[in-house]
Order: C-alpha cells, then structure tokens, then sequence
C-alpha cells in the first residue's frame, strides 16, 4: 500500500488526532496530537492490511527554531515499516514546552525501551509508563539536555565527575603519582604562561 | 622465594536460596568489544538481572551535525562502526543524496557497492574472529586476520587510509579504483570460499562450538521483531529483513545476491548466516567487477570538496564559485529542499538510519542515527537473563556490537 493512503486510513479512523500530512521525496509524515499515540501507533501495528512490525527509529526533535501551524516546542519522530509488506510510514506526534511528556511504546514494542531513554537523555521528553526512566548516555548526574536548540554546542560547564578528577590528579601529583595528564584550568593557564615568558 | 598462599575464596553456588550479589563487568573487560559495562545481579552463576550501561564513548554526533555542512558530517560516520567504516560512508552519503535529489554514476554506484561489500567481509572476518576468541578457538582468530589484512591493505591502495576512509563522497566517490586493486580484489574473491571452508573446518562441527552455541541465546521472529533487532541477528530468528533487497540502494538491485536465513534462532544459527553471507559478498563483488562500467565517479552536483572536471564545469577566472559545489547547488536549485527524510541501509551490523530534518540552510536541522549496536545492547538482557554467566560473553559476541556507533 502506498504511504499516503495508509495515512488517509489513519486519518478516517482517528479524525481528531490527525492535523497534518505531509510527503516530501515520497516519503509521508503524519503530524498528530500526543494524547492517543498508543491507540495509534497499535492501530498500525494490528491492523492486518497496514501491520507495521517492525519499529525502526524514534526521535525528538526541538522545533524551537522551525516554522509549522501545526507544531509544537517539541516532537517525538516514530518511524515505522511492515516487513511483509513492504511499506512505511513516519507519525510526528507533537509535544508542547510546558508539559515535555507522551505515553510509551514500549507495551507495544520493547525495543523502544532505549530509543525513549535516549530521547528524555538528549531530548528531555519522558515517556509516561516507561518501566526504566533514567539517562543513558550521558552521566545520572549531567545537567541539561545537550539536543535543545538553546544548548551550546560546547556545552555549559565541566562535568563535575571531570572537576572530581582533576582534584584528585592534583592531589596525587604530591606523592609523584601522576604524571599531570589531567591538568586543572589555572594550572594549564600557567604553564602556557611560562613557555611564552 | 616461596609462592603467596593462595586464600580459599568462597564462590556462591545456586543452591536455591536466593541470596545474590551484584557483579560489575567491563568496562575495560576485553570480551564486551569496547567500554561496555553489564550490571551483572547473581544468584550462584544464573544471571538473575542484566543492565548494560553504555556512553562511555559518547561524543555527541547529532548535536556537532547540526553545526556543520552536510559534506562536513561526512567524517563523523567513521568514528561510528569504526570496523566497517567504508558502509557507514555510504550509508551516510546514500541518505544525504536522498534528501538533496542528487543522482549518483553508475560507476560510482558499482564502486560504493564493491566497497560496501568489502567492508562486510572485514566487519565479519574481526567477529568471527574475536567471537571464536572469546567462546576459546584462539585459531580462527589468527586465520581471520590474515584475510583481513588483505581487505585493509586492499582499502589502503584504494585512498590512503585503513580504518577512518571518508572515502564515498556525496554524489560519488572521491577516486577511481587502480587496475591494481581491480586484480588483487579479482584474485581474493576466487580464492575466499576456500578461505571460508578453512574457518568452518575448524568449528563448524567443533564439539566445544557447538556446546558453546547450539541452542544458546534464542530468539523466536517475533520476539527478534519486537526487541528491534535486524541484520544477521534478524535473519537468524527467519525473518526475511534485508533493506539490499526491500530498499535497494546504489548497485544493490544490479547485482544478484540472496539473502541467507535461519529458523533456529540461536548463536549457531546466527553464526551461520553471517558465514553464508561472506559468500555472497563475495559473489556480490564478483559480479560488480564483471559489470563495472565506464564513466564518470562522482556527480558534477555534489555539494563537496572536489575540484570541478575540466571543460565539463565552465567557470570564469575570479568567480566565486569556483570549486564550490556548495555553491553551485545554491545556485541551481535555489536553496536546499525545506523536509524531513529517513534512509536506512544495511551495514554488516545492521539497519543503520539517518534521520535528516532539512529546514532549508546549507545544515541538517536535525540529524538522528539509527545504530544497530545501540538496539542491539538494549536487546542483551532478554537474551542474557536466566542464563549462564559464561553465555553472556557469547550473547554479546553474537549480537556483533560495536561501542563506537553504540554511544555516537
């Protein structure tokens, strides 16, 4: 089946949720309200003449900096293939700023497990009903969420497990532990400072 | 001197109790194939709970893509699976030529595919080899090696570089292939079913092998489907994913190949369909090097750092848009297309995904990775958990993950 006349079914079966289609280089984009994303994304899954079986990506995205009517600050990105049936579909489901959460696919396909802890990482959407909400590629304990558009690409501050470490590289250098690899700021400023003079 | 007494130590046995206790393992244990650490919860030697913990090598790709040209990201596709550079290249180059509406050449296409193929072989050869190593064959190791060599040296020839190649280039590839490299890649594809034959003899039927796979780490299709999983790791559990032949991509649908499946679903079988794929990559390039075609290698609309073909590209002395395909593409189609595009392809792990948001710049506004090794260490507690400790080392050799394109 063609991409667009999945996403025409699907806008006859949820009327409501449905705000915009899109299709750009043949590939289609549903853009749709967060609230009943399970139902949808589970309509797609069983529904016998569409059965997308296999869940190849999810993302967030940071609209911030993107012009849309329909879009919000953030959304989520599943993409979705039917390997019998050779066909796939993209669904854009909209997540406003103020309250940065959707329910999980992960009762529908385990392998989003990871995909979601990757997005609230990064992202800083959670996924309500996610059986293990925490970071994962970043430190428990990194403030922020480095894809925000309003996050420096240099990021903000040294890791404080780095600044732990660099104390201790310090501290050990007094009994000639360390050969000073991990240098502080102010060190490395002054050793600049002495090559040149 | 006389020998330190060596203390008993007392090893909990599964006695049914229930007492457990946790065991760190990595990351800088050297069968985990990089910085990955399991949080191992025991009871005796039955793994009750399994927790990878990855991002140590987290470097922050899709937030640095974003503040580069598309010809500028291409480099950060080797640092993913740095294994099988040369197919993240493509893989790269095959999603950015989507979004922009580039047509490649058909030599160029022929060539990507050789490579791709290529890598696949080299990606395989370093996991036999290293999952034979962990399960305890320490010769296959050193007969994969050698064959491996010959592909590096082969890359090498090809453009300078063993590991990190930036090789494919948006709309092509950056240099012709060598008569040289033509006859040695001829002489390898002949000789390497008798290569692979070598590697089968010693654990095909292996008893220690067999003991170590069979049965081991299984997965139905639909609990493979479910977990996300795709490559080999898919097609061991038969189910008939191949994007090759469901999106076929560059020389993909030129070239005759099949797609080797299993119904097993366990670590023997999916040892045998990353075996049975060797042979077909290597029918694969057989066939390319038989079909090459003349013609030109990269597209004269590649947005990239290639100088312009002589007489082909007319450019006045002073013009700023000498050199700069950059330019030229600004110029010829107005302005980047204004969307969003998935493409995937098959690298020798898996379903490897580019997700590009274009909103219209000459930068992705957004760039997703889709890695496989990422799904697939997501995947290794429901393989793991309620086995052996031992068997954990062969579910991760199985899974063929690398921790590179895991943490990005």
């Amino acid at each position: 089946m063609e991409s667009m006349e999945i996403a025409e079914k699907l806008q006859d079966h949820f009327p409501g949720e449905v705000l915009e289609i899109c299709d750009f280089h043949g590939q289609v984009g549903v853009i749709v309200k967060r609230d009943r994303i399970v139902d949808i994304l589970r309509w797609l899954r069983d529904t016998p003449e569409i059965k997308m079986d296999h869940f190849m990506d999810l993302c967030g995205v940071d609209n911030k900096k993107r012009l849309g009517g329909n879009l919000l600050r953030f959304e989520v990105v599943y993409n979705l293939y039917s390997i019998p049936l050779r066909h796939s579909i993209r669904i854009r489901a909209q997540v406003p700023e103020n309250d940065a959460c959707i329910d999980t696919a992960t009762g529908l396909w385990c392998g989003a497990n990871w995909h979601e802890r990757e997005c609230y990482d990064l992202m800083g959407i959670s996924f309500n009903g996610h059986p293990d909400m925490r970071r994962i590629l970043l430190p428990d304990d990194w403030v922020g969420h480095p894809l925000r558009k309003e996050y420096p690409l240099k990021g903000r501050e040294e890791w404080s497990g780095l600044v732990e470490l660099k104390h201790k590289v310090v501290e050990l250098q007094e009994f000639g532990l360390s050969d000073g690899t991990l240098r502080t700021e102010a060190e490395q400023s002054q050793t600049e400072g002495n090559e040149k003079s | 001197m006389t020998r330190p007494i060596s203390k008993t130590v007392n090893v909990p046995v599964a006695d049914g109790d229930g007492e457990r206790y946790t065991l760190k393992m990595g990351p800088q244990h050297p069968a985990t194939h990089g910085v990955l650490r399991v949080d191992l919860e025991l009871d005796g030697e039955t793994i009750i709970k399994c927790s990878p913990q990855v991002g140590y090598l987290h470097r922050g790709f899709d937030k640095i893509a974003e503040n580069r040209t598309y010809a500028q990201s291409l480099i950060l596709t080797d640092r993913l699976d740095y294994i099988a550079a040369m197919a993240n290249n493509v893989g790269y180059c095959v999603a950015v030529e989507k979004l922009l509406g580039i047509s490649v050449p058909l030599r160029a296409k022929y060539i990507r595919t050789i490579v791709c193929e290529m890598s696949r072989i080299a990606s395989h050869l370093l996991w036999l080899a290293t999952h034979a190593l962990d399960i305890g064959a320490m010769t296959v190791f050193l007969y994969c090696f050698r064959e491996r060599e010959v592909m590096l040296d082969l890359f090498e020839e090809l453009c300078g570089a063993r590991l990190t190649f930036s090789y494919p280039r948006i709309g092509g590839v950056r240099q012709d292939v060598t008569r040289s490299f033509i006859d040695v890649l001829q002489q390898f594809v002949a000789e390497f079913p008798v290569h692979i034959g070598e590697y089968e003899t010693l654990i095909d039927t292996n008893r220690i092998w067999l003991k170590r796979t069979v049965g081991i780490g299984v997965l139905s299709a639909a609990e493979a489907l479910e977990l996300g999983l795709t490559g080999a790791c898919l097609r061991g559990s038969g189910v008939d994913y191949d994007i090759r032949k469901h999106r076929p991509y560059d020389a993909y649908d030129l070239v005759d190949f099949e797609v080797p499946l299993s119904n097993d679903g366990d670590i023997y079988a999916r040892y045998r369909c990353r075996m049975e794929e060797l042979h077909q990559s290597a029918r694969i390039i057989q066939q390319c090097i038989d079909q090459l075609p003349p013609g030109p290698i990269i597209s004269e609309d590649a947005p990239d750092l290639v100088m312009p073909l002589q007489g082909q590209r007319k450019v006045e002395a002073g013009s700023s848009t000498y050199g700069t395909g950059l330019i030229r593409l600004l110029e010829e189609h107005g302005q980047y297309p204004v969307g969003d595009i998935y493409v995937s392809t098959e690298v020798p792990k898996g379903e490897l995904g580019f997700y590009f948001i274009s909103d219209g710049s000459g930068r992705p506004y957004r760039m997703h990775v889709r890695s496989p090794s990422f799904i697939h260490i997501g995947a290794l507690p429901a393989l793991a958990e309620g086995s052996m400790i031992a068997d954990l080392i062969a579910n991760i050799g199985t899974l063929d993950v690398v921790l590179g394109e895991c943490d990005r």
